[in-house]
């Protein structure tokens, strides 16, 4: 009887961390979004207009990246059709939390700021997103960014 | 007399003018004008260089007043209606009142109590403006 309802206690307080979890998340999401835009207006002051979306997509992979980690983005896939995957081999925010597959579970954490910052720097471009990002081995991690047709 | 504009998405977030009456017959004008910048912007048998331009000069001259224009990459128009008898007023200094409009508005944007979209309220802005448009005239 007593385990049993210490069982319900704990799962109660593991479904409010989830929660919180992904609340946080979510906000921290939301707070890069909002930098993103101010950052890219600062970025894009002086550089000449991008003549489509790709070119907005190299921004964002070289100068973008370089201003914001000091590093470029090591490989940008794309399938022509409004799907880019940008590949950081050694993403800044992760170098010290480990080098393989140690606290692979608290990574999302360290995106969500970065996936928040590049949906910001495109939509202030007119380029409306959803970008997700994913790691299997640290610190390499990859971005995928869908772009949303207006 | 001196009108200057700041567009985000079609309507706008600051309007100005050097006398401050008269501003409504201004909306037309630059209403107007941003169907001249969308041409111009969407590069309609134009070349590749002045594509890539931020500045778009003199968008059309009317009988009594020249309106200019500038588009930045986020998308954010500006307007500045000039008086056709300012004669004084060269293609350089017009250039130069844009680089300032763009800056000041960059220091708005990157504000964190500055939501993207609202109208500009800041005092920061308003005074360069001001000295701006008080050169000017």
């Amino acid at each position: 009887m007593e385990d049993g309802r210490m069982r319900v206690k704990c799962n109660f307080s593991g479904d409010q961390k989830f929660l919180e979890n992904g609340r946080c998340v979510s906000k921290l999401e939301s707070m890069g979004f909002r930098v993103g835009q101010g950052l890219i207006e600062r970025f894009t002051k002086d550089t000449p207009r991008f003549k489509d979306e790709l070119d907005v997509m190299k921004f964002i992979c070289k100068d973008f990246w370089t201003s914001v980690f000091k590093k470029q983005i090591d490989n940008l896939r794309t399938n022509h059709q409004g799907i880019y995957v940008l590949q950081d081999n050694k993403f800044r925010l992760l170098t010290h939390l480990s080098a393989g597959k140690q606290y692979l579970e608290h990574a999302p954490k360290f995106l969500a700021f970065t996936c928040g910052l590049v949906r910001g720097a495109l939509s202030n471009l007119g380029v409306k997103s959803i970008v997700t990002a994913e790691v299997s081995v640290m610190p390499a991690c990859k971005f995928q960014v869908m772009i949303q047709k207006m | 007399f001196l009108i200057c504009v700041a567009i985000r998405a079609n309507y706008p977030l600051y309007i100005r003018s050097v006398p401050t009456q008269g501003e409504l017959k201004f909306h037309y004008t630059v209403h107007t004008s941003l169907d001249v910048v969308e041409e111009k912007i969407s590069g309609v048998g134009k070349a590749l260089a002045d594509q890539r331009e931020l500045y778009l000069g003199l968008l059309y001259p009317t009988e009594d007043y020249k309106v200019y224009g500038y588009v930045t990459n986020s998308k954010v128009k500006f307007v500045i209606v000039v008086d056709s008898s300012n004669t004084s007023l060269r293609d350089n200094e017009i250039r130069s009142m844009f680089r300032k409009l763009h800056n000041s508005f960059t220091d708005v944007m990157c504000n964190p109590f500055y939501n993207p979209g609202d109208p500009i309220q800041s005092k920061a802005f308003d005074s360069i403006v001001s000295t701006m448009m008080v050169q000017a005239c």
